[in-house]
């Protein structure tokens, strides 16, 4: 199928199938999925520039697929998903300027690649050996209490000392988040939004690699809570980036609009079947995704293609 | 699995794949309404309007995925006797 815009030719079952599984990975983990669907577009020759543009509408759309369904579940925060919009822009912009320094210093490749490995392996690492030490600490406990599994929906954290010596700084003001159980500083919210939005800008993609896992780690969310939230917060921030790729003349929103129709089967799918799990055994599945990030990186830098 | 979970199990992925057919033959003519009757406007509006196609842009995905959220809710609710999931 043609696709004016773009100008580019490519089958629509091809493009259903991309935006299906990224829906699921979406609904399932809060992320937008630009690690597979930025080269997935490039795999069948549609422009760099385009695939970065029309990938962030799809996201959009895939997002408030995702999104409606974990609010029908409980598991959005509104008042934390508004406030860290705001960091959130304010973090892409400020990674965009990065990129545009490093352009001029004439080394922006090489430092956003090694930067994203780093960025990337340290998040897997860490989730790794934090839900693994969790589940077996639950495992331990349950047989010493003769009792099941964690059930459907639970969390708990390793790593829960640093998150409750994290919420006891209480810099004015302190925002109350009922629906999340927390109450934290607004500073603090702000400053994990604009880490997320510093690497959207900087990296690429909507960050939801970093910001789901600092929603639980650092605010000390239920990671149910932090996949929603993160989602309606994708919302705004990739309409924003949209926008300001459309007038630089980077999406192609036919093709956004037919990989959204697989999407909104993917990302329902995705978000219900986080009911079925505990909080930890969905971080412990989160860990390949920025390893599959990390490994396209780590292949464009040395074969020289750009996925 | 007891053999009562089988059977929903069993029955859930029934009424999912039927979903899929629906929403394949729904989605299939939806692509060729709208590449007929938008592709030619936004053409047209990514060359000499390209503030107004960012905005429309946005408002279409938007307006897609509730559309979509929707249908596919409804969907799954018809298929399975007034349960959504």
């Amino acid at each position: 199928m043609f696709f004016p815009i773009s100008h580019a030719h490519v089958s629509p079952i091809y493009l259903v199938v991309v935006g299906f599984l990224i829906g699921v990975l979406g609904g399932f983990f809060g992320v937008g999925g630009s690690f597979i669907a930025g080269p997935a577009l490039r795999l069948v020759g549609i422009d760099w520039n385009f695939a970065v543009g029309t990938d962030l509408a799809h996201i959009v759309g895939k997002s408030v697929v995702a999104a409606k369904r974990h609010r029908a579940l409980g598991n959005v925060d509104l008042r934390l998903g508004l406030i860290m919009a705001i960091g959130t822009i304010a973090g892409a912009e400020m990674g965009a300027q990065l990129i545009q320094a490093l352009k001029r210093a004439g080394n922006v490749n090489f430092v956003v690649s090694v930067v994203s490995i780093v960025i990337y392996l340290s998040i897997s690492t860490f989730m790794l050996w934090e839900s693994w030490k969790t589940l077996a600490r639950a495992k331990s406990r349950n047989a010493a209490r003769k009792s099941g599994p964690l059930p459907p929906k639970s969390d708990e954290s390793a790593f829960q000392h640093v998150t409750t010596a994290i919420q006891r700084w209480r810099i004015p003001p302190m925002i109350s988040l009922p629906a999340s159980g927390v109450t934290i500083s607004l500073w603090i919210i702000l400053l994990v939004a604009f880490v997320g939005g510093l690497c959207s800008g900087f990296l690429g993609g909507g960050a939801g690699y970093i910001r789901m896992p600092s929603m639980v780690y650092v605010l000390g969310i239920p990671t149910h809570l932090a996949v929603g939230t993160d989602l309606f917060e994708i919302i705004i921030s990739a309409s924003y980036g949209t926008f300001t790729h459309a007038i630089k003349g980077n999406v192609d929103i036919l093709i956004a609009l037919v990989m959204n129709t697989g999407a909104a089967v993917g990302a329902q799918l995705g978000a219900i079947s986080t009911q079925y799990f505990a909080g930890p055994k969905i971080r412990l599945a989160f860990v390949p995704l920025p390893l599959i990030g990390a490994a396209i990186v780590i292949y464009t830098m040395f074969s020289g293609h750009k996925l | 699995m007891g053999p009562r979970s089988k059977t929903a199990v069993r029955r859930t992925l029934r009424a999912f794949a039927l979903e899929l057919v629906i929403y394949a033959a729904l989605v299939t003519g939806y692509f060729f309404a709208v590449l007929h009757f938008l592709g030619g406007w936004l053409v047209r509006l990514e060359t000499r309007h390209i503030r107004v196609y960012a905005v429309v842009a946005i408002l279409l995905i938007i307006g897609q995925a509730v559309v979509l959220e929707a249908v596919t809710t409804g969907l799954m609710r018809l298929l399975r006797g007034g349960r959504s999931e």
